[in-house]
């Protein structure tokens, strides 16, 4: 057993994690920052973020719009103080940004500029050409490189979590490099891990977001928030999933049945395919159920087209990287083909519960990013509302964490439960021989979530698939790792993630199943309104050895009372 | 081997140091890039194949490799447009291969780091604005911004293969973006690392790396930039020094 010790320990080098990281660093250069990632930090699935970043910088703008797009986007279940909060927070990280090197998208006089984005009442997203994601990490990862107390492990893989009376002792991971079993002691810790998107078959998320963190977290006994709101994109490209930005349709892209004819009036009368993203992923869905999707030469797979052919000539200038991927990826000319669509998991609304300040209910553990749920995402998050998050909230839990730090001392390590952890990797998993193929399960989990707690829900369907669950956490306890290397060994990390996708799966499922009510990104076709009454709530799941235990808190409401949320 | 598959053979490193190579079958309905199908292989044929990827779609710079001897991204390589169904598919060069497909990557980051590649401004800095640049401003070194740290200009160079030492054409071109940004004010300092006999004075100016990236940096000509800021920094400096 290797051990490693840094004063502030952060989990993860997506957006949030690396904003956390410098955060932390400057706080007090005599703080030690460790920073642990599966990835290398610019791997991460933070990079693909194209669109933009929405953030009140015009004084035609203000706080309250934002606020109030954000929680009418929320479907009423964002906790509004926290909303408030993160719209102010929001601006100075822009700049800030700006002066580490982000190359914002600049107006002809040299300030920032801004664009239109779905479900925005001003146009205040912030953007870096069609790459937005992507420069913001190569400013933070930049900006990392600069201070000698932040200390990057790449490639350490987190299995587990110590938590030792209520607070934070320790995480383990396996460094892949060498398989070596390494504890990460610190005095406080910030998850910020990452969504858990690809527990579903089609998917616009990077391979790699499995939802490591919020099960880590889950299994040392954090409280998982409203995991049920997944949201699913309208366009991904099939057969890939790679997204085809909500740009395409804000610029005046249309959707096309198998009749050749847009059929969004139906669904959104007055804002048509620049509805917001579950209620046109939902329309696409109703056209496919009503038999009027596309078949073509994409095997099985169903789907709807994208028209941007009347659009030719704006393409090169507004849609670039879109247009290019159509051309690369599936050899479409946008210009004058159609472009394949389906709904694709996009977003992961739930997570580890912190508070307004980023602190979970541990003492010295803190979050933020998708890994968490403050919430101000509530059952829908805004597009271009989720990398400011990270900016923003990232930046404060460096602060708590590296304040946390300074005033408290490095806990001893629980070696019981560290050795138990490594007993379970080698002893355990690493032994297990009843010949259950790990990729398989994946496989199969995928497909049952697509089916049966994806777009559409009945209680008949999330039955079927908590069954299917069930039915594969018994065969993940017969995997066979075929793969005894201790050497960059990739079967046992898709293993690791296998098996945290399946204890999320459960929490989804149950929590969909609970949830009699459509909301946002969660549709119940046997419920189909909105029920303020008994279920403007929190969904709070707890680990235990039966399975999730279901708690719920209230909505925190301040201006803005709850509305029909009509496009 | 059926006309339905194409023929992945893929070189192999274990954990004694053992290389061979493995032959796969891959279902031609079942891929379209590279990366599919070593996917496709590890699901279906063969759990100890290992190999890096994330996004999938050449953006985070994982999946650098060597299909049919030419350095790419594994994610965004069609098989089908290869002009064979022979899929040939090694490590990059000049990197130490861990596992498989898997090379260090430390050694590169380490590069890339020591040319100070982050904006360096004296003084307080006030956050409550931006700093003004132009659309013109930001042309000059976007093509730079681009680099997706994937490493395969470092796999085509001559000069990093036969010198170790040699920054390399990622590493100088991301000098090159920071130099060119009118927000930056540390030129002085990275100049005077990358006119050291490990920078620009190595190159040879072949373009290999200009022509296997991915993203159109064009490290090259970065580098033909980059030696001419050099120069005059060098001779400003020895005018200073007359004065
Ligand atoms: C295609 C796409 C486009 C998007 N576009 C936009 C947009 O335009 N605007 C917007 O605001 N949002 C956008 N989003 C959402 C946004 O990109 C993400 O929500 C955000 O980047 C998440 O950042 P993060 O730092 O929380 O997590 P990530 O970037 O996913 O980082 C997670 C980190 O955790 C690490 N990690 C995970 N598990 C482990 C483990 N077991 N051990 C060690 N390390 C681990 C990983 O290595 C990684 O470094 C988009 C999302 C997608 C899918
Ligand atoms: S310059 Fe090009 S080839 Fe080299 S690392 Fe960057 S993106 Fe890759
Ligand atoms: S997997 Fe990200 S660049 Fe290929």
């Amino acid at each position: 057993m290797q051990i490693i010790k840094e004063d502030v320990l952060i989990l993860g080098g997506g957006m949030a994690g690396l904003r956390a990281a410098v955060a932390a660093a400057e706080y007090n250069k005599n703080i030690s920052v460790g920073l642990v990632s599966k990835l290398y930090p610019l791997r991460s699935h933070s990079v693909s973020a194209e669109g933009g970043t929405s953030a009140v910088l015009s004084p035609k703008d203000n706080f309250d719009l934002h606020s109030y797009d954000t929680i009418k986007g929320s479907d009423y279940l964002a906790d509004q103080d926290a909303v408030e909060k993160f719209v102010r927070l929001v601006p100075e990280q822009i700049y800030t940004t700006d002066h580490w090197g982000c190359p914002w998208s600049r107006n002809p006089d040299g300030t920032i500029s801004q664009r239109d984005f779905g479900g925005l009442s001003y146009p205040r997203a912030t953007f870096a050409a069609d790459k937005t994601g992507f420069h913001v990490m190569q400013t933070l990862f930049s900006r990392a490189l600069k201070y000698d107390n932040i200390h990057i492990y790449n490639e350490y893989f987190a299995t587990s979590l110590i938590v030792e009376n209520n607070s934070f002792n320790a995480i383990t991971t396996i460094n892949l490099k060498n398989s070596e079993y390494t504890v990460f002691q610190g005095k406080s810790l910030i998850f910020a891990a990452g969504g858990a998107g690809r527990l579903y078959q089609f998917s616009t998320y990077a391979h790699s977001v499995s939802g490591d963190g919020d099960a880590i977290a889950y299994r040392a006994g954090l409280p998982l928030k409203d995991l049920e709101f997944i949201q699913f994109h309208p366009t991904g490209l099939v057969p890939s999933g790679i997204l085809i930005t909500e740009a395409a349709r804000s610029e005046g892209g249309y959707l096309l049945n198998n009749e050749g004819k847009r059929f969004m009036e139906k669904y959104a009368a007055t804002k048509l395919e620049k509805a917001p993203r579950d209620i046109v992923s939902r329309a696409i869905m109703w056209e496919i159920e009503a038999g009027r999707g596309v078949k073509g030469k994409y095997g099985d797979t169903v789907y709807v087209n994208l028209d941007l052919r009347h659009m030719a000539d704006i393409l090169e200038e507004k849609l670039p990287m879109i247009t290019d991927i159509a051309k690369r990826f599936n050899g479409i000319d946008p210009a004058e083909e159609l472009i394949p669509v389906r709904p694709a998991t996009h977003y992961t609304m739930g997570g580890i519960h912190v508070n307004n300040d980023t602190e979970t209910p541990v003492q010295g553990i803190y979050g933020a990013g998708e890994n968490v749920c403050i919430s101000i995402h509530g059952a829908n998050r805004l597009g271009s509302n989720s990398t400011n998050e990270c900016l923003a909230f990232g930046n404060l839990a460096g602060v708590k964490a590296a304040e946390y730090a300074m005033s408290h001392s490095m806990p001893s390590l629980n070696n019981d439960k560290a050795k138990a952890e490594e007993t379970r990797l080698w002893d355990d998993l690493m032994k297990r021989d009843g010949g259950e193929n790990v990729a398989k399960i994946r496989e199969d989990l995928r497909i049952s979530m697509d089916a049966n707690v994806g777009v559409f829900r009945t209680e008949d369907g999330i039955n079927n698939g908590i069954r299917n669950i069930k039915a594969l956490q018994e065969r993940f306890k017969k995997i066979t790792i075929g793969d005894k290397s201790k050497v960059f060994n990739l079967e046992l990390e898709w293993a690791l993630e296998v098996g945290f996708m399946l204890d999320l799966a459960e929490v989804i499922a149950k929590g969909a199943v609970l949830r009699k009510e459509s909301r946002g990104g969660h549709y119940r076709k046997d419920y189909p309104e909105r029920d303020d009454a008994n279920f403007l709530k929190h969904t709070m799941a707890t680990y235990s050895t039966e399975g999730p235990k279901f708690t719920y808190i209230p909505v925190t409401i301040t201006k803005w009372k709850p509305a029909p949320r009509v496009y | 081997m059926s006309e339905k598959n194409y023929e992945f053979v893929v070189k192999r490193k274990d954990d004694n140091g053992k290389e061979s190579y493995s032959s796969y079958e891959v279902p031609k309905d079942k891929i379209s890039t590279v990366l599919e199908g070593l996917i496709y292989i590890k699901e279906n044929f063969d759990q100890t194949l290992s190999f890096r990827y994330s996004c999938r779609m050449e953006i985070c710079g994982s999946c650098g490799m060597e299909v049919n001897g030419k350095p790419r991204t594994a994610c965004s390589t069609i098989v089908s447009q290869l002009g064979t169904d022979r899929v040939k598919v090694d490590p990059m060069k000049h990197y130490e291969v861990i596992k498989d497909l898997v090379v260090d990557m430390d050694p590169f980051f380490t590069k890339y780091s020591e040319g100070l590649p982050y904006i360096i401004r004296e003084g307080e800095e006030d956050y409550s604005s931006e700093i003004p640049q132009t659309p013109e401003q930001f042309k000059e070194y976007e093509q730079y911004s681009m680099c997706i740290k994937c490493g395969l200009c470092m796999a085509a160079c001559p000069i990093v293969g036969s010198d170790e030492d040699y920054m390399g054409p990622a590493p100088l071109a991301a000098v090159l973006r920071y130099n060119k940004d009118n927000r930056d004010q540390g030129s002085k300092y990275r100049l005077e690392i990358v006119d050291g006999d490990e920078g620009t004075s190595r190159c040879h100016f072949v373009g290999e790396c200009t022509e296997v990236c991915p993203k159109g940096v064009d490290p090259s000509f970065a580098i033909q930039r980059l030696r001419m800021q050099g120069v005059r920094y060098e001779l400003g400096k020895f005018f200073r020094r007359r004065k």
